[in-house]
């Protein structure tokens, strides 16, 4: 272990220290090369103009191979993994894709996808909304927000033996230690074993994915909720409006930008939602979704690089109209500089 | 914001009691697990995390001592004695003699039991039985008794999961990958992000919207080309292929279109007079990056920083995929997860476990949560 420990320092002495010496290498030499300072004029501009061209790449060049092995690369190669075998060797046309309209545990996975699509952004952010708002009125605003934001730093394994804990199920008439049970017994209903109920587990999971995410909705809401100018909300008051009018039809419209914002990162986060699945239920009683299937074809029986490849790209396609949006209002803002 | 909707006393209380709602439920899922594990591993069974504080009763059986016990008072022949031997410090709310009714009689009472025969068993535990005729045989009376007991509080499970369940060892596993993790990106996304701020060259705009692009891409699509690659690595050096370097490289690789993107949102908003003055001065493009723009972006490296680490230490895919699972590779996210399998019932260990996972980020996220936000909202409001 010690060992470890000091290979750990060694590896961020030997990280850093390459990094800073790369960098400073690089743009030492590119000055020796091209000088700029004492030589005539003409050449010091020619060769400042020289470096001009080369030191960007220097700059950009360390994250940009890193980036090509770790996100470009792997891109491509999944696509094109996605049309070979379950070894990645044998050319076996769209066999994976037509495997993938017949399976039933995969069509079973995506219809809950779609249901944690349907359910979970909403929640979060209409949750997260209600919260903004509400906190922004009281004195204690702030710790209430730091304490529902909090699960946002849980990692979803942690949250899923949290959670695990208040579905826990003991037989009926014995005493429940699991608080969701306590409370139905208590009240005369039956305890049940929520996560084995085929369809209604899906929600008992996508709690926890709300408890943790609802925080980050607010965050993010609130702050632009501040960016309301405090004259429309006073003019609206004036002119009679209740609270529920000043809500739906002032707040509401003037954060639109930020509400889809919040609303499509979730999303993101919903397709890729893997690890409150597998450690919750592992996709049995029918809770499979697509990331925790992949995993599952990555290493069954020695793995299954074909299908999970094709998996992946399932994924991706879903992500795909989210990316182009982001690319657009990117272009948009850098644009109107 | 500060427009009150609503000033009426009663929609001001609604308010409050909302947001208390709100916050009960939010932190009440964590609560249960703290005092669950800090409880004794019996209690955890016998009652739920929310009486912890009340005494937890159970019904117990017991034996009286035999008749080799007994002395005579008064004609007649008695057994004496405390239940509990030790005296702990319990107390019987009712007891019997019958396994079908274990709390037939309150305590304190005596009770006939046939043949001239009394039983009295008091709260604190101490009984006499009593009867005209001699005790016989080497088995004592049975008896039932439900009894409390007052609550336990203990840190027992903490030594247990850190030293005989490999917590501890994973929690430096943890932070071994997460250290390096966190800290490589940083100076890589700078540099970039500073080029592609404030440089001019061929290609830039395509680089940003591409950057842009992969800030979404899902981990999945670099898993399987990624392991492939490792593997093929791994055979043709004759090194293993799960190794702590792989996945210092691989969180790199993940965590650099957020780094390059906040980063460079960040940097580019720096004020161009700076720039420009300290570029007639004669400073290079190195210069400026050092001196000026290092030192000013030090709020958005803080919020990166933040963001990488609890990502790092909250991953379970990654780490799952590209780390092995023995002792000396295994994180903490990792081992609850496989804790799960193997001590799916014992919750003082479970719950212990997830305490201790989740203890670093809640520091982390408590100490330094102004540089979180901070980054939450650079990363998401601007560009999305």
């Amino acid at each position: 272990m010690a060992a470890q420990i000091f290979s750990a320092i060694f590896v961020i002495i030997i990280g850093v220290g390459g990094c800073v010496a790369y960098f400073w290498g690089a743009n030492k030499l590119l000055d020796l090369i091209f000088p700029s300072r004492g030589v005539s004029g003409t050449a010091a501009v020619n060769n400042l103009r020289r470096q001009g061209l080369v030191r960007p790449w220097l700059f950009v060049g360390p994250a940009l191979i890193i980036l090509t092995i770790y996100l470009i690369y792997p891109v491509i190669a999944t696509l094109w993994l996605s049309f070979f075998d379950r070894g990645g060797t044998n050319f076996v046309g769209a066999a994976n894709y037509e495997w993938a309209l017949r399976d039933p545990d995969l069509r079973n996975a995506i219809l809950n996808n779609i249901l944690w699509l349907a359910v979970v952004p909403a929640a979060c952010t209409f949750l997260g909304l209600i919260i903004a708002v509400l906190t922004d009125k009281i004195w204690w605003g702030t710790i209430a927000k730091s304490l529902i934001f909090l699960p946002l730093a849980i990692s979803f394994v942690g949250a899923s033996v949290i959670w695990k804990f208040i579905y826990e199920y003991r037989g009926e008439g014995q005493i429940q230690i699991g608080l969701l049970n306590a409370i139905i017994q208590y009240f005369g209903g039956q305890p049940q074993v929520w996560i084995s109920l085929p369809f209604w587990n899906n929600f008992f999971l996508m709690v926890i994915l709300i408890w943790i995410q609802t925080g980050f909705a607010m965050v993010i809401l609130s702050s632009a909720l501040r960016g309301i100018p405090e004259e429309t909300l006073e003019a609206a008051v004036i002119d009679g409006a209740n609270p529920f009018q000043i809500f739906w039809k002032i707040m509401v419209p003037q954060i639109w930008g930020t509400i889809a914002v919040v609303w499509t990162t979730i999303t993101i986060l919903v397709l890729k939602v893997f690890d409150i699945v597998l450690t919750m239920t592992n996709g049995q009683w029918n809770s499979q979704v697509l990331a925790n299937l992949m995993f599952d074809w990555m290493f069954r029986g020695g793995g299954d690089f074909g299908r999970g490849a094709t998996i992946a790209i399932i994924i991706m396609i879903a992500v795909i109209p989210i990316m182009i949006w982001n690319i657009r209002q990117a272009n948009k803002e850098t644009g109107g500089h | 914001m500060a427009v009150a909707t609503g000033n009426s006393f009663a929609s001001r209380f609604g308010v409050h009691i909302a947001v208390l709602v709100f916050v009960v439920i939010w932190t009440i899922p964590t609560l249960g697990i703290l005092v669950s594990s800090l409880r004794d591993k019996d209690q955890i069974i016998a009652s739920g995390w929310w009486n912890s504080f009340a005494s937890s009763s159970q019904t117990e059986a017991g034996r009286l001592p035999p008749a080799s016990a007994q002395t005579q008072k008064d004609g007649k022949y008695v057994i004496e004695g405390n239940i509990f031997g030790d005296g702990a410090k319990r107390a019987i709310s009712a007891f019997g003699v019958k396994a079908a009714a274990p709390t037939q009689y309150p305590a304190g009472t005596s009770v006939d039991l046939g043949d001239g025969v009394s039983l009295q068993l008091n709260a604190d535990g101490s009984f006499v039985l009593a009867s005209p005729k001699a005790f016989e045989g080497d088995r004592g009376q049975r008896v039932y008794y439900a009894s409390s007991a007052p609550p336990k509080f203990t840190t027992d499970n903490y030594k247990t999961v850190m030293f005989s369940e490999g917590i501890g060892r994973s929690f430096m596993n943890s932070l071994t990958v997460t250290i390096p993790a966190t800290v490589i990106p940083i100076l890589i996304a700078a540099f970039a992000a500073y080029a592609l701020a404030w440089m001019r060259f061929p290609g830039r705009a395509l680089l940003i919207a591409v950057i842009i692009g992969l800030l979404v891409v899902p981990l999945q699509m670099s898993l399987i080309p990624l392991l492939r690659l490792y593997n093929g690595v791994g055979t043709f050096f004759g090194v293993p292929s799960k190794t702590y370097l792989g996945i210092w490289l691989a969180h790199t690789g993940f965590g650099l279109p957020f780094a390059i993107y906040l980063l460079r949102s960040y940097i580019a908003g720096l004020p161009r007079e700076i720039m420009e003055s300290a570029r007639i001065d004669g400073a290079s493009d190195f210069e400026i990056f050092v001196k000026i723009v290092l030192p000013l972006s030090f709020p958005v490296l803080a919020s990166f920083a933040i963001f990488q680490f609890l990502w790092v230490w909250n991953d379970l895919l990654v780490a799952m995929v590209f780390l092995g699972t023995a002792p000396d590779q295994i994180v903490l996210t990792a081992k609850l997860n496989a804790l799960l399998g193997s001590r799916g019932g014992n919750w003082e260990i479970l719950t212990t476990s997830a305490f201790i996972t989740i203890i670093v980020p809640l520091i982390v996220f408590f100490s330094l949560q102004r540089y979180f936000v901070r980054g939450l909202l650079a990363g998401s409001v601007k560009g999305g």
